[in-house]
């Protein structure tokens, strides 16, 4: 039997890893008053929708896809943010 | 068999026609494009992963065409020893494939840069046979993620090897902040792998062939392609 999965993926530059980005955005917050905001890291989120036959098989696939394409492990990190059975709308397919 | 300059294209490459017009006219060496798809490099002396945006630059830059089904053969060919010259984009292609150390960053200044840069010539590899070390070569940029990353232990490695080939430099050949378009480490512009057979670079040698451009400090760059076919024929 093969169920619906949707997981969350967020990937992070490493620490170390400079992230201009996140430097041009904090700039901008203090631009606009955000004083308090100290740091800002850039990253990027994914919301992947996959057939698996159970939670562990779904876990698996995505961490590595994760480590191979979604994130580039010289200068990143990822963490599988959540995983969760796909229903609702999304699912009918 | 005729030995040849094999110019990979992925969908977004526009460097290609460049890297073509440098050995094709300007060096008149036997050259043909090679489609992402092609599997095998029969007859291919030379190996060149051209600059441009390939797959839209999506996800990192050269990260979806790693998986093109043509770098497989760029793989194996690069294994036996056999020279690649990877530019801009071609250079984030191959760090992504992991024929080369490292990644290259969003500039740090954000901004894309296009514009005239200096090199120093750090090491001798295959793509450096032309050019003596120490040399200043005065070559076009235009890249948007060209900021040169790798953790500590892999740039200790890399220095201690002689595996950083072109270091940026102003015209007087001084290392210095100013000097460095995107904040790369070490203002390491271009670097080999261990065989020193695979050389990737920012910079756009290939873009430099001819006077008529502007520059052509490249062509002492892509001349050493002629040693490939002379032995391969």
């Amino acid at each position: 039997m093969s169920n619906a999965w949707v997981a969350e993926v967020v990937v992070m530059p490493k620490a170390g890893v400079n992230d201009p980005q996140g430097e041009a955005i904090l700039g901008g917050l203090h631009d606009l008053g955000y004083r308090a905001v100290s740091r800002v890291r850039a990253g990027k989120q994914f919301r992947v929708e996959i057939d698996a036959e159970n939670e562990a098989a779904a876990r698996n696939a995505i961490a590595e896809m994760s480590d191979r394409v979604l994130a580039n492990p010289v200068i990143e990190v990822y963490e599988i943010e959540s995983l969760t059975p796909l229903t609702g709308a999304g699912a009918e397919r | 068999m005729s030995q040849q300059v094999g110019v990979v294209t992925f969908p977004g490459s526009n460097g290609d026609h460049d890297a073509w017009n440098a050995f094709a006219n300007d060096l008149g060496v036997p050259t043909r494009m090679v489609d992402y798809r092609e599997t095998d490099l029969d007859g291919i002396a030379v190996v060149v992963v051209p600059g441009g945006f390939s797959y839209g630059d999506y996800l990192r830059c050269g990260a979806i065409a790693r998986f093109a089904p043509v770098m497989n053969a760029v793989r194996e060919f690069a294994q036996r020893g056999g020279p690649v010259l990877g530019i801009c984009n071609g250079f984030q292609v191959l760090t992504e494939a992991h024929l080369l150390p490292g990644a290259l960053l969003r500039n740090e200044s954000l901004r894309f840069h296009c514009d005239w840069i200096h090199v120093k010539v750090e090491n001798r590899s295959f793509w450096t046979s032309d050019v003596e070390v120490g040399d200043i070569l005065r070559l076009p940029i235009a890249h948007g993620d060209g900021s040169y990353f790798a953790d500590d232990e892999t740039i200790a490695r890399l220095e201690s090897n002689g595996q950083v080939i072109f270091r940026y430099c102003d015209a007087n050949g001084a290392v210095l902040d100013n000097a460095n378009p995107n904040g790369s480490r070490r203002a390491i512009a271009g670097i080999a792998n261990e065989g020193r057979n695979v050389v990737g670079l920012m910079p756009h040698p290939e873009r430099a062939t001819d006077p008529l451009v502007g520059g052509a400090d490249g062509r002492r760059i892509v001349t050493a392609a002629l040693s490939a076919l002379q032995v391969a024929v």
